[in-house]
């Protein structure tokens, strides 16, 4: 007993970064449990090649179930195949990644094997033997500290809120036979790539965010074009005003009915602030506001503010970035 | 097809909502919170009415687990259009424990006969994203999860899901379960006639059977304070030392 077993994100047989990060997290709790880290990972042929990287991350044993089935994630399939790994080998903890896929593998694990679940975890740690999570609640206005009445402990773990540490030995590879259930009523029969040309607005190292200030959607080249002076990692996001009047997709929407994004770099423009806003990026590193007016709520959060008019500000900023970048 | 509908309902605290609560308490302060149908649940229930409509007028009931102040919540659901509401009454508080709330919504799901059972992807207050999932699993019915839009075909729903870097197409078998995040369906505002008519729709009251939750809250903090941060100035004269603070103050750039 003690044993956490990791459930390992891929895609198209690629492992996802999100996995090492939940392999890191169960190494470190399997020792305050007095157990040892295991990861599962599940996916279509060719999927072992990449399975013994996860002992790298804590993992001392790696479970790998390849079967036609598992290929392309369909969750019904995943998560019985999950369920049946946690039922005979009793883990105390099973961790996910709280991506779309995880998010949506979790609650049908926890429902299979009768466990409760404690989602998007921001800290977990043990005390005298015991799992402790904090969570953010409310969106994020407030943090509730929670602990689990039944084993196994079921967690989903937010990206990114943890980080990996990978310089440890290869782990043991086991295969298994999943056992795929019967008479499955979910077909994933496309997968449309966004239009954007950047990554998500939740795995981004910085985001230039637009609000109302930006007077209309024909002015987002300014928010473009400094978020191409960030680099590559960097996303566009918007104020659910904006969303709300159509001239952003919600997958871009930071705040409560939107993403909680932790980026390095914030920067909010022509935003004011709205208190649903405020709790889906305040934990973000660095925030830098620009906004015309000085009362604005936004400047409460940010660490630099600029006072002027974004139309003016932006491309100046652009240009400083760029250099600077430039400059190497 | 005849499509009948459910769409689960939660009443949580609006999320414009400043929220309080004393040190080492477990809950917020009730005092001076607004309360609003969870706005996730508003995209559902708004995905059964235009179904509904484009369809040959199939029924749709909201159903909630809450106590007697949830039927504001599912006063507003009849008043935007819902045909019947379900109280399903608890004595004291739904938990953070989503499977104890699934299991006591499954319990009466189970004996019901429509063949669509619609929720938020997430309440505006908990934010575990589990309910959907968790009472599909315990029916045995598939479940597409953060749909943003949904066409439903001959014994078929297929829903575009949104992921990281995309949207994926899944076709589910009905009976099927969905859960809605933003994206097609904005909640109508609902009419006087709306509101007068729902004094006349049915509501039915029943106790349920909720399990004592197994995941504890054993305290609420407030998000850590941000350190004040400083007007660096004003207008494009401020841009080079804002550049300069974020490289060589900040390290971000």
């Amino acid at each position: 007993m003690g044993d956490v077993l990791a459930i390992a994100e891929q895609r198209d047989g690629k492992i996802r970064p999100a996995a090492n990060e939940v392999v890191t997290v169960a190494a470190a709790v399997a020792e305050g449990l007095g157990g040892t880290a295991h990861a599962l990972l599940l996916g279509g042929a060719g999927v072992e090649e990449n399975a013994g990287d996860l002992g790298n991350f804590g993992a001392e044993i790696v479970r790998v179930g390849e079967d036609p089935a598992l290929e392309g994630n369909v969750p019904e399939t995943h998560a019985a195949v999950i369920a049946e790994v946690v039922r005979s080998h009793g883990y105390s903890a099973v961790l996910f990644a709280a991506t779309a896929l995880g998010k949506d593998l979790a609650p049908r694990v926890a429902a299979l094997v009768d466990a409760p679940l404690a989602s998007d975890v921001t800290h977990l740690e043990t005390d005298g033997g015991r799992l402790v999570g904090i969570r953010p609640i409310y969106g994020g206005k407030a943090m509730a500290r929670v602990g689990f009445e039944a084993s196994p402990a079921i967690l989903s773990l937010r990206p990114n809120a943890f980080g990996t540490n990978g310089t440890r030995a290869d782990g043991r590879i086991e295969p298994f036979t999943a056992a795929i259930p019967d008479g499955v009523r979910t077909r994933i029969v496309d997968f449309q790539v966004a239009q954007s040309r950047s990554v998500d607005v939740s795995e981004a190292s910085a985001i230039v965010s637009g609000g109302r200030g930006m007077k209309g959607p024909e002015n987002w080249s300014l928010l473009e074009d400094l978020q191409s002076a960030l680099g590559p990692g960097a996303a566009l996001g918007a104020s659910r005003a904006v969303v709300d009047a159509g001239w952003r997709p919600h997958g871009e929407q930071v705040g409560q009915t939107g993403k909680t994004v932790a980026p390095k770099l914030y920067f909010a423009v022509g935003i004011s602030g709205a208190i649903q806003h405020l709790a889906g990026m305040r934990t973000s590193r660095t925030i830098v506001a620009i906004n015309k007016d000085p009362d604005a709520p936004i400047f409460a959060v940010a660490d630099y503010g600029i006072v002027g008019d974004a139309f003016e500000v932006l491309p100046r900023l652009t240009a400083g970035i760029a250099a600077l970048r430039a400059e190497g | 097809m005849i499509l009948d509908i459910i769409v689960c309902v939660k009443r949580v605290p609006d999320t414009e909502t400043r929220v309080r609560f004393s040190d080492g308490a477990t809950v917020i302060e009730p005092d001076g919170v607004k309360y609003i149908v969870s706005p996730y649940d508003e995209f559902a229930l708004e995905a059964a009415l235009r179904t509904s409509e484009a369809g040959e007028g199939g029924r749709v009931t909201v159903m909630t687990l809450g106590d007697e102040d949830s039927l504001e919540t599912l006063r507003a659901g009849l008043a935007a259009g819902a045909d019947a509401a379900v109280l399903l009454r608890v004595q004291g508080a739904v938990t953070m424990d989503g499977l104890a709330t699934a299991k006591a919504l499954a319990s009466e799901l189970e004996l019901r006969k429509e063949q669509l059972l619609l929720f938020g992807v997430k309440a505006g207050d908990d934010d575990q994203q589990q309910v959907g999932p968790m009472v599909a699993t315990l029916l045995g019915r598939p479940c597409a999860s953060n749909v943003t839009s949904f066409e439903v075909g001959e014994g078929v729903i297929r829903c575009d899901r949104a992921v990281e870097g995309g949207t994926e197409v899944v076709e589910l078998d009905l009976p099927a379960v969905v859960t809605l995040t933003k994206g097609a369906f904005e909640l109508r505002y609902a009419s006087l006639k709306g509101i007068m008519a729902a004094k006349r729709k049915p509501l039915e009251t029943k106790d349920a059977d909720l399990p004592e939750g197994r995941l504890t809250v054993e305290r609420l903090d407030y998000p850590p304070e941000r350190a004040e941060g400083r007007i660096v100035g004003e207008g494009v004269e401020a841009v080079p030392e804002l550049v300069r603070l974020l490289r060589d103050e900040a390290n971000v750039l």
